[in-house]
């Protein structure tokens, strides 16, 4: 009979509603809400200049152009950048430029961090009241930031580099660039 | 001496309460500034800690991000070119109101749609359980039909009754 069919939808109709809505609150649930995505991604380097961790002279946006870089965010004081460290020194063994940026931290603190744990960066930028990372969108540490050779930043880790995860997506991103 | 105490005991509460406030005073050029530092820092999301503006919130970059907007304030900058600062750096996510865009049509009109349809919806319902009763009547050919299938039965009852006996 004709009058079957749009019964039967009627009679399915709340289970459909029911099972889409399960399916984006189910959605909504797997997103973690510390991330915080980058609106600087596939956007230059944000200009600064910042004095340098146990060598004089100063670090600029300008030293990113000409290398792919990792722009590894830390601080003695963090907690999960002492997980991250061994990758990160593993990392640097491979050979890729990992350049520190030491955020709002004290310089005999993070000396004496780097001189136990090891120190895997070419450079330690040092931004002691975090006035530039505000400028690099940092609201926490670790991040690390991926800067291609033009001095644009193709992508951004929130969180450990010992997750598995995410340095799976970082290497992606980076094998892509060369 | 205990009532005493406990109330000795709040009080001192109160007082730690009032002390952990993470309100650090800036001086204000003018009184417009102050009200626009205001506006902007509890408008402003504090990203460490989720859901607190800037304004109350103890985080340290919270903190940052108040002497920011104070330093931007006081050089001058307008309301709309702060947010867009912070929205440079940290996204749409930072302002507690997201400005209304392709991206956020649908969490700016999606309650109402949904509202709009649940009401379609429910109207249909009543309407159609409105209609049920007449399309539950019978047509005469087939409450005939019945009459017949019902005498038909009577019959037969009675001979395997009879059949029995």
């Amino acid at each position: 009979m004709s009058d079957t069919k749009p019964s039967t939808f009627r009679r399915f109709a709340p289970l459909i509603f029911f099972i889409i809505l399960a399916a984006l609150l189910g959605f909504g649930l797997t997103l973690n809400p510390r991330l915080v995505p980058s609106p600087l991604i596939n956007k230059p380097v944000p200009k600064f200049t910042l004095p340098l961790l146990n060598q004089a002279g100063s670090f600029s946006d300008k030293d990113l152009k000409g290398h792919i870089t990792l722009v590894n965010v830390w601080a003695s004081w963090c907690f999960v950048c002492r997980q991250e460290h061994a990758e990160v020194k593993r990392l640097s063994r491979q050979g890729i430029r990992i350049i520190g940026f030491n955020y709002k931290d004290k310089a005999a603190d993070a000396k004496a961090w780097l001189q136990r744990l090891g120190n895997p960066y070419r450079k330690v930028i040092v931004d002691r009241t975090g006035r530039v990372a505000i400028d690099w969108g940092v609201y926490g540490a670790p991040e690390t930031f991926l800067v291609d050779r033009h001095g644009i930043i193709r992508y951004k880790v929130i969180g450990s580099l010992a997750d598995p995860d995410n340095l799976k997506a970082l290497l992606k991103k980076m094998k892509a660039l060369k | 001496m205990k009532k005493q105490f406990i109330t000795g005991l709040m009080a001192f509460l109160f007082i730690a309460c009032a002390t952990a406030a993470p309100i650090e005073t800036f001086k204000f050029d003018s009184r417009q500034h102050e009200q626009l530092f205001q506006k902007l820092s509890e408008g402003l999301r504090c990203l460490v800690c989720q859901n607190e503006a800037i304004a109350e919130s103890n985080a340290d970059l919270a903190k940052d991000l108040r002497r920011q907007v104070y330093n931007m304030i006081e050089q001058g900058k307008t309301e709309d070119q702060i947010k867009a600062y912070m929205v440079q750096r940290y996204g749409d996510y930072v302002l507690f109101r997201p400005p209304f865009k392709p991206l956020t049509w649908l969490l700016w009109l999606g309650p109402g749609l949904l509202f709009v349809l649940s009401i379609i919806f429910v109207l249909k319902i009543i309407r159609h359980k409105a209609d049920k009763p007449e399309e539950d009547e019978l047509s005469p050919a087939e409450l005939e039909r019945i009459k017949k299938l019902h005498t038909e039965k009577m019959t037969t009852s009675v001979d395997q009754e009879t059949k029995h006996q």
